[in-house]
């Protein structure tokens, strides 16, 4: 068991030296992320040895912790005093830690019905290329004073800066948690169904779509939960077969992610034609989450082909993992949206030396 | 505080005169005051003219036309702000996007509605009303204000507690920049590849962008909504139960609480039946299915009545809960009429540090001799205290502005911020200074020049130079306490 640790001083040196010598670092917190975004270059710089929750307070819905603190750590906290975060997050391979979330914009399953990673990000303290050490947000719910870094942050891929600490809003956990099991005969008609479910207001936590099978997670009070369980129909899933599989969803241990064809996000909107007419090979296998908002596809079609599906779907593709090459791993961007982003990386990292190219080839380096 | 641009002021109107008809360019004095202030009236300033274009192509070819001669541009959706962001530059345009009011899409299956930018908050959730949806976010002036000015304020309201602000709530934006780019921020789905603009955009207080179109989430509308009505005789007791409440898990879509000068005067104006005697209220609604809230209702008047709430009613029909919502909803004009002038400030807070805030108000309030009303949303610590003045009596105006700016501090020191959803805008430029380290505030000024490298939108707004917290900062010498906080401060 690593020990809680503040590094902040010796993140700084290293930053100052990488600043002095130009030579650009990759940023590594537990590994998890290891696969994911274009290939990291620079010398490795681990971050992780910065952990540790540093201020937890129940009532006020609010915990901050040190970036390298694991997430399965702050759940367990969150756990005893009955709340979660409430957006679900992803551990892949189980040393997932809060900056890699938060740097990733990871978001499960309960994104659907509690908002993305980005929404429950309040605060945060963070290096940026000037190795300054800068706070924007705080801990409480309702904050527009100064423009919203934290958020910017997030899902940044570390391009912006170190992650040093992060503050989450918390959720009291439901009361009362129900799955049930929908045979809806086709992927069509279980996405038609989530349609008509959607427009009512039910408390749906979660939706996934496995082949022509239906799953529904419903959340809320007991006495709320049992009345919605009547109006979905289907069987109910034992409680901890239930736990098992959102959680194997939520960290691609689902057989859906094994090695394989390259995995594909495609975040869309709910109305995408269904897989059954929207498919690109014949083999492709799609999983279905977030009432048919985030589409898992398996596919040997070339990155052009995926983008442009997304694309006019009116959404956009990223090309997760098993990819064999990694330099088309995001959508690519309008040029005028492009060229901000650029602006917008040298405003925070003037030099270029966090996590070049992670995100978008670096203009410099070709 | 104006720019120090001065420009060619005949270019400028001939360039407008060619872009936009002449009933849509307002020049002299009498048109143009109307606009020399939004709702934080302490602050008037005339611009050079008013612009009211009505298509995205008229407001590139202005914002072209400004980047060309480096005039300032200040927009303005329906003027309700309340921080002075739409206050006019005096040597620059007001661009009013009042005109673009066309609701250009419901999307029942996708629950999204497309609109432009002047349409109001109330609006949209109308249309939305016959598919069964409503938009969340209800700023208090939400009959009024417009969905532009909600997303550069990220405006909040009473049910953010559960429902999220302005940022939580929106999908995708069409933005322009000074140049007349047009910038397609966000995508059809939840998220979107790159850095997160939206956010960024967001509360960005008119200095990043304009606004033309924005695409908000629609939820659909629940199926009971239930009011609770508690009094208690220590606003400690009051404070607690809140945290009881969310501590169970149940989280109320809003959670209001009101001291007892607030609830007098609105018991006074509107007759809502709050208890006149009580030290505090809290009105809480609880909504979703009819089994939830029927659930909740007897979990949440149990938790109050634990809490030693002298009083606990709940609505038993619509109009009642109208009449519950009806007090806090009156607040503000309630107190407003206990004094000619009232200055509503908006700090954040951990909801624990209630009490011993609301005990350091009330001492500033016998300091400065002027009293205060609290109004709080109390489940997610965004604080509203309305300092009593008359703006007729020499010196007033400016006490009470440096009361409110004692308060900020207070709510700085315990944890919180200097704005929950009011924005900076020239209003809390000095608590900026505060809050914020100069680092910070160098960088919040990169983020700009990201953007606008000549700093033509919205100048002089929501960030302070560095100079002028290096003129205030040479005053905080003694722990964040100011010397002479009755002399004027700018």
């Amino acid at each position: 068991m690593t020990t809680n640790r503040d590094i902040s001083e010796a993140l700084q040196a290293e930053v100052i030296a990488a600043i002095a010598h130009a030579e650009p670092l990759c940023l590594r917190g537990g590994g998890s992320l290891d696969f994911y975004g274009r290939t990291p270059t620079g010398r490795l710089l681990e971050v992780g040895g910065h952990r540790g929750i540093v201020h937890y307070a129940p009532s006020e819905l609010v915990v901050t912790a040190r970036a390298g603190t694991p997430i399965a750590e702050i759940e367990r906290t969150l756990a005893e005093h009955g709340q979660i975060l409430a957006f679900e997050p992803p551990r892949y391979s189980g040393n997932a830690t809060l900056g890699g979330v938060i740097s990733a914009n990871l978001s499960g399953p309960r994104r659907v019905a509690c908002g993305a990673a980005r929404d429950s990000v309040l605060g945060c303290r963070i290096i940026n290329g000037r190795s300054e050490i800068l706070s924007f947000g705080g801990e409480v719910m309702k904050n527009v004073a100064g423009f919203d870094v934290s958020r910017l942050m997030t899902g940044a891929l570390g391009t912006l800066g170190i992650l040093l600490e992060v503050s989450l809003r918390t959720l009291p956990r439901p009361q009362a948690e129900a799955t049930h099991v929908v045979d809806a005969g086709s992927a069509a008609a279980a996405l038609a169904m989530l349609t008509r479910l959607r427009a009512s207001p039910l408390p749906i936590s979660a939706s996934a779509i496995v082949n022509d099978t239906l799953y529904l997670r419903l959340s809320g009070s007991p006495a709320g939960v049992a009345a919605a369980e009547k109006s979905i129909g289907g069987d109910v899933m034992a409680e901890d077969k239930a736990a098992l599989l959102w959680t194997r969803i939520r960290d691609h241990e689902h057989h859906f992610f094994e090695p394989g064809p390259p995995l594909w996000r495609l975040s869309v909107p709910a109305d995408m034609a269904p897989p059954e007419t929207e498919g690109l090979f014949a083999d492709d296998h799609w999983l279905i989450e977030w009432d048919g908002q985030l589409r898992w596809l398996r596919t040997e079609a070339p990155p052009k082909t995926v983008f442009t599906l997304a694309a006019k779907a009116g959404g956009h593709a990223t090309a997760f993992r098993h990819q064999p090459a990694r330099d088309e791993a995001f959508q690519p961007l309008a040029a005028p949206l492009m060229a901000l982003q650029r602006r917008i990386k040298a405003a925070f990292d003037p030099d270029g030396i966090f996590n070049p190219g992670r995100i978008h080839a670096d203009p410099h380096s070709s | 505080m104006s720019s120090d641009i001065r420009p060619d002021k005949a270019a400028l109107l001939a360039g407008l005169m060619d872009i936009l008809p002449a009933s849509a360019v307002l020049t002299d004095s009498e048109s143009l005051r109307p606009y020399e202030c939004d709702a934080l009236s302490a602050y008037r300033r005339l611009p050079l003219a008013v612009v009211l274009p009505d298509r995205i192509e008229q407001v590139q070819a202005i914002l072209r036309l400004c980047a060309r001669l480096g005039v300032a541009v200040v927009a303005r959706g329906a003027g309700t702000g309340l921080s002075g962001g739409a206050l006019p530059d005096e040597g620059g345009i007001l661009l009013s996007l009042a005109r673009f009011q066309d609701i250009l899409e419901i999307d029942p299956k996708r629950r999204i509605a497309r609109v432009q930018p002047g349409v109001r908050n109330l609006a949209i959730s109308d249309a939305a009303a016959p598919h069964g949806l409503y938009y969340a976010p209800d700023p208090s002036s939400q009959i009024a204000c417009t969905i532009g000015g909600n997303v550069a304020e990220n405006s909040g309201g009473v049910h953010c507690l559960k429902y999220g602000l302005t940022v939580h709530n929106i999908l995708a934006l069409k933005v322009l920049t000074i140049d007349g780019e047009l910038l397609e921020i966000g995508t059809g789905g939840l998220d979107a590849p790159g850095y997160d603009l939206l956010a960024l955009m967001t509360g960005s207080e008119g200095l990043l962008g304009v606004i033309v179109e924005v695409t908000v989430r629609l939820l659909p509308i629940p199926e009971r909504r239930q009011v609770i009505l508690a009094a208690f005789d220590d606003i400690a007791r009051a404070a607690e139960a809140v945290g009881r409440i969310i501590s169970a898990g149940i989280l109320p879509a809003g959670l209001e609480m009101m001291d007892h000068m607030a609830i007098r005067a609105a018991e006074d104006f509107v007759h809502a039946g709050y208890p006149r005697d009580a030290a505090a209220v809290l009105i809480c609604e609880l909504d979703g299915t009819n089994a939830e809230v029927s659930e909740h209702v007897l979990q949440v008047r149990k938790i109050l009545l634990d809490n030693r709430a002298t009083s606990v009613r709940t609505a038993d029909d619509e109009a009642e809960r109208a009449r519950l919502w009806a007090g806090r909803k009156a607040a503000f004009p309630a107190v407003g009429r206990l004094a000619p002038d009232y200055y509503c400030m908006d700090g954040t807070i951990p909801r624990h540090a209630l009490p011993r805030i609301l005990t350091e108000i009330a001492g500033l309030s016998e300091t400065f001799g002027l009293a205060v009303a609290n109004v709080f949303h109390a489940g997610d610590g965004n604080l509203h205290p309305l300092i009593l003045y008359d703006a007729n009596r020499p010196g007033e105006l400016e006490k009470a502005e440096a009361m409110g700016g004692r308060i900020l501090e207070l709510c700085v020191a315990a944890g919180g911020a200097i704005t929950g959803e009011h924005g900076v805008g020239v209003e809390k430029l000095d608590q900026m200074c505060v809050q914020f380290k100069p680092a910070e505030l160098a960088q919040f000024h990169a983020l700009k020049a990201a953007f606008d490298p000549k700093g033509l939108l919205n100048p002089g707004k929501a960030v302070p130079t560095l100079h002028r917290c290096a003129e205030l900062g040479a005053m905080h010498v003694h722990g964040g306490a100011l010397p002479h906080p009755e002399l004027e401060r700018f």
